[in-house]
């Protein structure tokens, strides 16, 4: 298996305070690989800097073995990159057509009907909303369309923050069943943080835990899960 | 009833010069949450670059009317494109993420430089155009001899502001860039994660309004015969109200807004006095800005997010 995406010592700040603190991780071409940690650990501002917003301070970010650190993040993006960023970030005065459509910006030409359509198949939620505002939709649904949005570029990898923050179980097993099945059925690589430990886990096939801005263990799924000082940190009162 | 409907096709013609303008106000604002205060000078541009091309194409031999018309229109939507990109590129886009009050005040400075640059090159005294499109209809007229008229050129102006606010509404709503535009507006980080270059849309919307102020530069130089380096701030100045009424940041409210300005300035000084028909404008921004700060067609959020 090669190696997709490769982040070397990476040091993010955001003014003088020290976000990522020399973050060192890779992903495989084809892997499901997770990110655990506690909030303000820098999951997130990990996510946005391998986008290129913001840009590390030190540090390299490799993707497909070139070198894109400080690179513009449009130029990022365009080499196959989607992100499902946390907060959703849809576009609330756009119709659901027109975030999907957004989506397609880095796509292939001529791409977008086929892509359109896997994705309503993945969301059929989506389907029966797609003239609706963005913004009036709830928000297991919004989720929907930020994932739907990241698929429509078909990107080599897909990154995902907390695609289950906030949403009834139902909807999280469901959208845990989507990321399995473009992982197998698409061949896509998935890098995902998750607050939801347990489910990430044992979907993932390996994983990291971060800590205050360092990775401090990292391992397959089923031994992260199996380890007693993750149970304790992340898992507790869990399943 | 004549005298009014006189009044009314003076406003119409009016309101979409200003219509065209109050565009580039909204659309900046919209993108970058800026008033961009040195867009009445791009406008003033516009109307120096159709006269000089006017002025070349004569001494050049090109007297045609339609062609003569048709090369003013792209040169000074060129020129002032220019203009607009460069105005962004050095007095705004340094400025991003600082304070709200710099890029004003940067804004205000260039409005001023560009204003005496002008005056500059090209002199403090007023360049007079002769009339190129003359001519119309009267539609209709009264007993005493009051000729309601319609000219060619009121024709002229009225029909391309609205096939251009057409062609701009489909270019917003239908295609890529619009739709970047508008993704922009809502959430830049988002849509540089999805591939858009924000700094290259940005530039863009600013080319875009330069473009339609230039049209409405050449169309006041037409109808109005002269022009100064000065006539900038007060057409700027109503555009403005005219984007605030009808909602900054709304483009048919934009559009709107001109149209009533227009009107408003028109039945003003013909029922009112024509000394203090800038001051109707300023009073409805006052009053907008008091009573309805989001304008005719601007949206009160309610969204989740
Ligand atoms: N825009 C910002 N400006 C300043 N500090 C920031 C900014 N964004 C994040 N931080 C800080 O950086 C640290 C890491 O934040 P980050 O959002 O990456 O954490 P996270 O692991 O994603 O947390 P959560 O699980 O709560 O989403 C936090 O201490 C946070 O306060
Ligand atoms: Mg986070």
């Amino acid at each position: 298996m090669s190696t997709l995406l490769k982040v070397q010592g990476v040091h993010t700040f955001y003014g003088s305070i020290e976000a990522l603190k020399g973050v060192d991780l890779e992903v495989g071409t084809g892997e499901i690989v997770t990110l655990i940690g506690a909030n303000g650990a820098g999951k997130s501002t990990l996510l946005m800097t391998i986008c290129g917003n913001p840009h590390p301070r030190g540090g390299r970010i490799y993707f497909e073995g070139e070198d894109i650190t400080g690179r513009p993040t449009y130029e990022i993006i365009r080499r196959g990159i989607a992100q499902s960023p946390e907060g959703r970030r849809i576009f609330p005065r756009m119709t659901v057509l027109e975030n999907l459509q957004m989506g397609s910006i880095t796509a292939r030409p001529g791409s977008f009907d086929t892509e359109l359509e896997r994705v309503l198949t993945l969301f059929p939620r989506l389907k029966e909303r797609i003239g609706q505002r963005a913004g009036t939709m709830s928000g297991g649904e919004q989720q929907m369309l930020a994932i739907g949005r990241a698929l429509m570029s078909q990107p080599k990898m897909l990154l995902l923050d907390e695609p289950s923050l906030g949403l009834a179980p139902l909807v999280v097993k469901q959208i845990f069943e989507v990321v399995k099945e473009i992982n197998r059925e698409q061949k896509m690589t998935i890098f995902m943080v998750e607050q939801n430990a347990y489910h990430a886990l044992k979907l993932a096939h390996r994983a990291y835990v971060m800590v205050t801005g360092r990775i401090t263990m990292s391992g397959t799924g089923a031994q992260l899960l199996a380890d007693p000082e993750v149970r304790a940190a992340y898992l507790e009162g869990g399943h | 009833m004549e005298y009014f409907l006189q009044q009314l096709i003076n406003g119409l013609t009016l309101g979409a010069i200003y219509g065209l303008i109050a565009i580039g106000y909204t659309m900046v604002y919209g993108i970058i949450g800026m008033i961009n205060f040195a867009h009445g000078e791009i406008y003033m541009i516009g109307a120096f670059v159709s006269v000089i091309t006017f002025l070349v194409l004569g001494a050049l031999g090109i007297t045609w009317v339609p062609l003569a018309l048709a090369l003013m229109l792209i040169f000074a939507m060129l020129f002032t494109s220019v203009y607009g990109w460069t105005v962004e590129r050095i007095a705004y886009r340094p400025l991003r993420g600082s304070q709200r009050l710099a890029p004003l005040i940067s804004a205000i400075g260039m409005s001023i430089f560009l204003q005496n640059y002008v005056q500059v090159l090209q002199g403090a005294r007023v360049k007079p155009l002769p009339p190129i499109v003359s001519g119309g209809f009267s539609v209709m007229e009264r007993a005493d001899g009051f000729v309601v008229s319609l000219s060619y050129l009121q024709i002229f102006i009225i029909l391309l502001t609205v096939a251009l606010m057409y062609g701009f509404t489909q270019l917003i709503q239908r295609t890529e860039l619009g739709r970047a535009q508008r993704a922009c507006e809502q959430d830049k980080v988002m849509a540089g994660l999805l591939g858009v270059n924000v700094d290259r849309t940005i530039s863009l919307t600013f080319v875009m309004g330069a473009a339609l102020a230039a049209v409405a530069g050449m169309m006041v130089t037409l109808y109005y015969g002269v022009i100064d380096f000065y006539i900038g701030f007060l057409a700027g100045v109503k555009a403005f109200t005219a984007a605030v009424l009808g909602g900054i940041g709304s483009l048919p409210g934009a559009m709107l807004g001109g149209l009533c300005i227009g009107l408003i300035e028109a039945f003003w000084s013909a029922y009112f006095t024509t000394e203090y028909k800038d001051v109707a404008a300023f009073s409805i921004l006052v009053l907008v800005l008091i009573f309805r700060p989001t304008g005719l067609l601007g949206r009160p959020e309610i969204e989740k997010v």
